[in-house]
């Protein structure tokens, strides 16, 4: 596969690249970033676009096997080249779970078949995701899983805990965790504050995810091993990240975009698409994520991709499945409250999104550098972009709708391959039935 | 064609957060009007004939279910009672089916009450008939609040500047909540009392003092509300025991020695005699209790009145 990509801005933190470069993919990987390339291959023009390493998400549902009503390995990866991503890592609770070589091998087979993106597997921790016994992690790591996690829930057993993260550290492998007291959140469906007591909903307190993100960076300082905290959401969890590292323990973490974006006050419209785990919370665990942001604390930026069908969200508030999309709308939520609010740099931002997911999850890609894959993201920083149903994504359970934005990927690139391409769209999403309405 | 006060502004009754001042005294004094026609030998007017009531109370319910009953009754409503048990919600229809049914069958207002908070909001959004919460979880309860409030005043005779302490389970209680919305927004002093554990979190942000004693709680007070004690909380590690707590909270004739000249006590019920209140107190001379469920009828009425007044009106 080649491709010229030319006359646009590049913005390349891994080597720290930020000028109107072309780029030039030859047999699917990375040849040349240089001024003004000449080649005899198929071009695109990028002028008055930004270009960079494609987008990676450490945390995405892709919901197959097992859920296809919510997503498909398809949707999904169709969802994320809508948003830039050029890489999605799928997360092990599917039916059944990604605990076995077998699992892990049908959805790298799945993905081959008909995703648009490249998937890497999260292997499970635990045999079904009981938090009772490993998972044979090192088939699953030799299967092509290239992290492991519960995620949905808490690895609750500390001896477990300590287990998996001395078993991942010989597989070279981070243990990402899900950080929740179930027991402190016993009923909780919102953030546990002056929202949850005035709307009458049961409260998730911020303790719930501090207590475990403690307790697992000290195993992590025990074992030496890296561990990947995933969606963190409370101030308490960013600073104990950012002593643990200043202490030398090899944590690393993620935010999610609706963490950045939203607050719990939010919830008083009883949407269920605000209901996802960890909760919105209030503003000073905002300012806590985006100081962490800004700091370095938080290593990447990753969207924890939820999809559930509609049926499933026109529920009771208290009734409805944890979890909002976020594939299509993270880098547009992320460039509006991040950069043009200026709590960061548009490089920082792509640092966040492609090179640092890379790094952190020991993923190729994430850099244009000669050699490196040829994936490759293309934003119009000046695209306006209402969200509104239908997604590309199966689901349109998104805590973003109606949400005016500006900036959005507009072409991604897959191994040289045009995958996403806003100009000229590979395939029309299906229309989604509307909800039924009473005259009035 | 109505006037700014003769009919609420909005299509339902979904809490008294989003009521004004101006709104809570219209109920009020239409409900005063109301009250003298449960007091006739002929206890009905026509104010609401041809309009269809549907009672859609998915979680028990004795006192508010027969009170909107009686309510809409007297205003010469046709009413239908639906009830989650028999009904095909057992058979796992949604709500908002279980809803859009209904609607299909063309009611002007549907009451509902429900488990979880924001279920009547959700109906708001999506039918046309007007909806009243009769409360949804641990949110809301406007027609208690505004009873209570109509027993206040016509004991009082103001709801401002008198001090009401809210005494119990208040983290889980839709009553609670109201009253707080109600009270402050008509200048009383409010306080709330119980162990910490049934204290939400940062609840003095809605106007109000928190205290964790009893005796401080009846000090000064001209109105004691007490809650009831949910007795399958007993060992969800909110109270050690029912003894443990009718020893630092059931308001006793005893206690009830340190409070104020002329103080009255209420509760929504329904009562756990021996829990939070002694019957001495319950059947004794400061209660209102009995009272509060007569005057619920009349404020019912006022509610069903006001938005049935305002659905006629074609908005």
């Amino acid at each position: 596969m080649n491709l010229l990509i030319t006359n646009g801005r590049v913005i390349d933190p891994s080597q720290e690249l930020d000028g109107k470069l072309d780029v030039l993919i030859e047999d699917g990987r990375i040849a040349r970033v240089d001024r003004k390339i000449r080649a005899d291959v198929e071009a695109f023009d990028a002028d008055g676009l930004v270009v960079t390493p494609g987008f990676i998400d450490l945390h995405t549902h892709l919901r197959e096997p097992g859920q296809e009503h919510k997503e498909t390995i398809a949707t999904g990866t169709r969802a994320a080249v809508a948003g830039g991503y050029t890489a999605v890592c799928a997360m092990a609770n599917t039916i059944p779970p990604n605990d076995e070589r077998a699992v892990t091998e049908m959805i790298i087979a799945e993905a081959a078949r008909n995703g648009s993106c490249r998937v890497y597997p999260v292997g499970a921790v635990s045999k079904g995701l009981k938090g009772e016994e490993l998972a044979e992690l090192a088939d699953l790591r030799g299967a092509g899983c290239v992290a492991v996690s519960d995620d949905g829930k808490p690895v609750w057993n500390a001896q477990l805990m300590r287990r998996a993260l001395e078993y991942a550290s010989m597989l070279d492998m981070p243990v990402v965790v899900h950080e929740e007291d179930a027991h402190l959140n016993e009923g909780g469906v919102m953030h546990e504050g002056y929202y949850s007591t005035l709307l009458g909903l049961a409260g998730i307190p911020a303790a719930s995810e501090e207590t475990l993100v403690a307790r697992d960076v000290i195993l992590a300082q025990l074992t030496r091993a890296h561990l990947h905290i995933a969606h963190l959401s409370t101030a308490g969890a960013v600073e104990s990240v950012r002593a643990a590292r200043s202490a030398g323990v090899n944590v690393t973490c993620e935010a999610a975009p609706h963490h950045i974006a939203l607050l719990d006050e939010a919830v008083q419209s009883f949407s269920t698409n605000l209901k996802m785990n960890p909760p919105l919370r209030s503003s000073e665990h905002r300012k806590a994520l985006l100081a962490g942001i800004a700091d370095g604390t938080i290593d990447v930026i990753a969207t924890d991709h939820a999809p559930h069908h509609f049926d499933e969200k026109n529920v009771e508030f208290d009734l409805a499945p944890f979890g909002v999309i976020g594939l299509e709308t993270a880098f547009s939520v992320c460039y509006d409250r991040l950069v043009r609010s200026k709590v960061i740099d548009l490089p920082r931002l792509v640092e966040l999104l492609s090179c640092a997911p890379a790094r952190v999850f020991r993923l190729p890609g994430g850099t244009l550098q000669a050699g490196s894959l040829g994936d490759v993201t293309v934003i119009d920083l000046d695209a306006p972009y209402t969200v509104a149903a239908p997604f590309v994504s199966k689901a349109s359970n998104s805590a973003f709708l109606g949400e005016k934005l500006r900036g959005r990927a507009v072409a991604t690139i897959v191994g040289g391959r045009i995958r996403f391409d806003l100009r000229a769209p590979a395939a029309e999403p299906q229309p989604k039935k509307a909800p039924k309405k009473h005259k009035r | 064609m109505r006037t700014a006060n003769s009919a609420l502004r909005s299509k339902d009754l979904l809490g008294i957060e989003q009521l004004s001042p101006e709104d809570i005294t219209l109920i009020l004094d239409t409900a005063e009007g109301f009250k003298e026609v449960s007091e006739r030998p002929v206890k009905k007017v026509p104010a609401l004939r041809g309009q269809l009531v549907i009672n859609l109370f998915m979680e028990a319910s004795t006192r508010t279910r027969v009170s909107f009953e009686i309510a809409e009754k007297r205003l010469s409503a046709d009413t239908l009672n639906f009830a989650a048990s028999g009904s095909s919600v057992e058979k796992g229809e949604t709500l908002i089916d279980t809803a859009e049914n209904l609607m299909a069958m063309h009611p002007d207002m549907i009451v509902i009450r429900h488990k979880y908070p924001g279920a009547p909001k959700m109906l708001a959004e999506r039918l046309p008939a007007s909806i009243i919460n009769a409360g949804d979880g641990g949110h809301e309860h406007p027609t208690q609040a505004l009873l209570d409030a109509f027993t206040i005043r016509e004991r009082l005779g103001r709801l401002q500047g008198v001090n009401v302490s809210i005494i119990g389970d208040i983290a889980h209680s839709r009553v609670v909540r109201s009253n707080i919305h109600l009270l402050t927004k008509m200048k009383a002093n409010v306080t709330i009392a119980g162990p910490p554990t049934l204290i939400p979190m940062d609840i003095e942000r809605m106007g109000v003092r928190v205290v964790h004693s009893l005796q401080q709680a009846i000090q000064g007070a001209d109105v004691i509300m007490m809650l009831r004690i949910q007795l399958e909380r007993q060992g969800k590690l909110t109270f050690p025991s029912l003894r443990e707590y009718y020893n630092t909270f059931g308001l006793t004739p005893e206690r009830l020695r340190g409070a104020k000249e002329g103080v009255i006590v209420m509760h929504p019920g329904p009562m756990n005699r021996g829990v939070e209140i002694a019957s001495d107190v319950a059947d004794g001379p400061w209660s209102v209790i009995l009272e509060q469920v007569t005057n619920g009828v009349a404020v019912r009425m006022a509610v069903l009145y006001l938005l049935g007044g305002a659905h006629m009106g074609g908005e």
